[in-house]
């Protein structure tokens, strides 16, 4: 070999090495999983802090209402704050944005295109996703629906504004944002439908000799489960979006029944609509959407978890069968959302029944990852203590979901700030800061350095006090009856009157999360370039990811990996160092 | 760097990658209509009343067009068993006829149509015709993105049998399976709408 490249350097040369692509192919056309996923989760990042803006300014709305926003008041435009104050129609919108926003452009992108794409092939030792040009034509149609729903705010009458639920008839007849809406929805389903399918072949097709179903990381097992989830729930929401569609633009009445009469008027549709349809396909998607958002958030905290107790998981077969239940089990509670709709007592008790069963599987999830804890000498790093506080903040997330399962305690708490507290318990602290766990975590493996340890800490500690303010207090004025979606956070009701006050330390404090979240930029982008450098195998794990150059180059491994042993042999009694790889042989150790 | 499996089947589970993959998205499209179905089933049940579906519908003009579909999908089996026994010349007919037996099909809607337009019959019109055109209007798009696969099949992307026969091959049934799940569809919407 060496002689023959000392005769024929070029054509060797050329042979070895595929040409260098240029900035557009290797940057931004890029069908290499983990270029995919940088943009995935940079994307996904950008709308996060957007959507939590929106989210800041009904803040101050709420805790000042019909005061001027400051600073940025006069930006938003005559036609949606007056002189600097939010009109109600404009509180609509940031709202059902601030919603779609979050869940469909923020966290499932970063959670699932993000992670997923970066991090599971490598932890299955796959060269790539099983059909690369399909994976970034994924991400360009999440690209052009969040451009059409950015571009919404734009139209005659502003962005959809009846709720990221757009309950019919009111999303009917609402202005054209909603219109945009739906072909917004239409592309980020597609891209969902492209990026699942992609996952689950991949996953099943290009596993590494050795590694069989039961020595996945629970990472995997999770983006798994949470693939087949938005393959087959996210089309039910496609047709319901059909036919919105078909109401807004053809005049059909899908969803509209007869004599509807809009502003004292009786409109003129052919009637004969069930308005009821469109929550029952709405929340089919919507609750395996809530798992979709928290499943591999879990699987990020078991990987970190994992790690930084440098012992084996407590329970790895429980997980992996409750996750497995649940993702089936979730199909079926999807009308505990509707109880108050009127539908009878065996409807009732059949989807109160199901939805009691279902929280099981996350029980034993949580209280595996629990255990673990147990006896461990823990390693405080900072995406550790983002998984940590993960587990408490999700049990106060899950647990507050009991009620509101069980009819009887539903009928009180319905359409109230509790409910706006559970799902956000959830999600923020518990499914955000997964992720912030593991951007900390594999930070290392995208650049080849740590993120900064002393502003990492900062990050949470302030983050983790401010978004308990925010959101503590919902459970109160929940159940002090509050409604949800009031323009004026309810103070023209006399039973609003105590708990309405509550608004102002929980703006300040929404205020305060946006102020530590700066702390998590300037990191982000200094340690790209100035960050610690971290070594191939940055934080002495088990997984293959760490058998990957950092960053890995295109085509990911050297030489193809080979799999010998389960996902977390940490600390085993005999071996010379407290990890052992599960790419590492028995020969050589 | 090359993906492993995209020609031969992995052993362990017997397909290779993009016929796991079709079948996936065929999981979805059954979900798709699945609900569409069951939304149809809710709001006729709901219904004070609701046609029979041969009092609006050309029946004859439907039943022309199951029979070109299904005649569509024999040709693209053809097509794929042809090229097994490497028969590239025939397979390559045999795919542009299922394309023009598809292209029948859309022009026979076409005339259904716009004879239901010419009469005032509208989506708006009553929640039977909604449903009437969202299903077969829906459906429609499934047969066009079929063709425009076929056309890229017996078109631009034929230089790949030379290449890569083995590949080629698969694509075709493939679109194989998608076809005949699109005919299903039909197959389907077929009694329900017109004969219902
Ligand atoms: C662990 C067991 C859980 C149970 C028993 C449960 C139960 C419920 C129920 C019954 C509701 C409807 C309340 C109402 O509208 O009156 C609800 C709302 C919600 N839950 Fe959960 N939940 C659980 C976990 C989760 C998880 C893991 C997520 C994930 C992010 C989540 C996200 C949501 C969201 C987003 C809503 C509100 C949707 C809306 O109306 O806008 N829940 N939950
Ligand atoms: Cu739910």
């Amino acid at each position: 070999m060496e002689h023959a490249t000392a005769v024929h350097p070029p054509v060797a040369h050329h042979v070895e090495h595929a040409p260098e692509l240029g900035f557009w192919w290797k940057y931004v056309f890029s069908t290499d999983h983990k270029v995919i996923g940088i943009q995935y989760a940079i994307t996904g990042l950008l709308f996060l802090l957007f959507g939590f803006t929106l989210m800041a300014i009904m803040r101050w709305q709420l805790a000042y209402p019909g005061q001027p926003v400051p600073v940025i008041g006069a930006w938003l435009g005559a036609g949606n704050a007056s002189g600097g104050v939010i009109l109600p129609e404009f509180y609509n919108q940031l709202g059902a944005m601030h919603g779609t926003i979050m869940v469909f452009m923020g966290v499932v992108p970063l959670a699932v295109g993000g992670f997923g794409n970066f991090v599971m092939p490598l932890q299955i030792g796959a060269p790539d996703m099983a059909f690369p040009r399909i994976n970034m034509a994924s991400y360009w149609a999440y690209f052009v629906g969040g451009v059409v729903m950015l571009a919404s705010f734009f139209v005659p009458g502003g962005a959809a504004n009846s709720g990221w639920t757009s309950y019919v008839p009111l999303a009917v007849t609402a202005t054209t944002g909603q219109t945009w809406w739906l072909l917004g929805m239409v592309f980020l389903i597609t891209s969902s439908l492209l990026g699942s399918l992609n996952f689950i072949v991949t996953i099943f097709q290009l596993r590494a000799p050795g590694l069989t179903f039961m020595r996945l990381p629970i990472f995997v097992w999770m983006q798994l489960v949470t693939a087949y989830l938005l393959l087959l729930a996210f089309p039910p929401l496609e047709a319901a979006a059909i036919l919105q569609l078909m109401d807004r633009v053809a005049g059909t009445s899908f969803f509209l029944p007869s004599g509807l009469v809009v502003s004292g008027q009786v409109v003129q549709i052919s009637g004969g609509g069930n308005p009821l349809l469109w929550q029952h396909l709405f929340w089919f998607l919507a609750h395996p959407e809530v798992y979709v958002l928290i499943l591999p958030g879990m699987g990020i905290v078991a990987e970190v978890l994992a790690n930084n107790i440098r012992k084996p998981l407590w329970g790895y077969k429980p997980i992996v069968y409750s996750v497995v239940f649940l993702g089936f089990m979730s199909f079926v509670v999807w009308a505990h959302h509707m109880f108050l709709t009127g539908m009878g007592t065996t409807m009732s008790a059949f989807f109160q029944t199901t939805t009691m069963i279902i929280s099981i599987p996350s029980v034993i999830i949580l209280t595996s990852l629990f255990l673990s804890l147990w006896g461990a000498s823990i390693r405080f790093t900072t995406p550790m203590l983002f998984a940590l506080a993960f587990l408490p903040m999700f049990g106060i997330g899950g647990l507050t979901g009991l009620p509101l399962g069980l009819a009887p305690t539903d009928i009180h708490l319905h359409d109230t700030y509790y409910v706006i507290g559970h799902f956000h318990y959830v999600v923020a602290p518990g499914t955000l800061f997964a992720l912030f766990a593991g951007i900390y975590y594999w930070f290392p493996k995208a650049t080849g350095r740590y993120m900064n340890d002393l502003l990492g800490k900062i990050h949470f500690w302030g983050s983790f006090v401010a978004i308990n303010i925010v959101f503590f207090p919902m459970f109160i004025q929940g159940l002090a009856g509050m409604n949800r979606r009031l323009y004026d956070g309810g103070i023209q009701y006399a039973h609003a009157q105590e708990t309405a006050k509550l608004h102002v330390p929980m703006g300040y404090a929404t205020f305060a999360l946006w102020f530590f979240q700066l702390f998590f930029i300037v990191n982000f982008f200094w340690s790209i370039k100035k960050g610690r450098q971290a070594p191939q195998n940055a934080w002495d794990a088990t997984t293959l990811e760490w058998s990957a150059p950092s960053p890995p180059p295109h085509g990911n491994f050297p030489e193809p990996p080979v799999v010998y042993r389960d996902p977390y042999e940490y600390s085993v009694p005999g071996h010379p160092a407290d990890f052992t790889p599960q790419f590492q042989s028995d020969k050589k150790a | 760097m090359d993906i492993p499996y995209t020609v031969t089947a992995r052993p362990d589970t017997g397909l290779f990658n993009g016929k796991l993959g079709i079948w996936l998205f065929l999981a979805s499209e059954v979900m798709l209509f699945g609900a569409l179905f069951s939304s149809y089933v809710l709001l006729r049940v709901g219904a004070e009343t609701w046609p029979r579906g041969e009092t609006i519908l050309n029946v004859w003009m439907a039943f022309l067009n199951t029979v070109v579909l299904i005649s569509s999908s024999v040709t693209m089996v053809l097509a794929w068993a042809a090229l097994k026994t490497n028969q590239f010349q025939k397979s390559r007919w045999l795919l542009i006829s299922t394309f023009l037996l598809a292209t029948v099909f859309l022009v026979v809607k076409y005339f259904e149509y716009t004879e239901k337009f010419s009469h005032g019959l509208l989506p708006s019109t009553n929640t039977f015709l909604a449903i009437y055109f969202t299903l077969t209007g829906l459906h429609g798009l499934h047969v066009v993105g079929g063709m425009i696969v076929m056309a890229y099949l017996f078109g631009p992307g034929a230089k790949m049998f030379r290449i890569a026969p083995e590949r080629f091959t698969n694509r075709v049934e493939i679109t194989g399976l998608y076809w005949h799940f699109v005919d299903l569809v039909w197959i389907f919407l077929f009694p329900v709408l017109y004969l219902l």
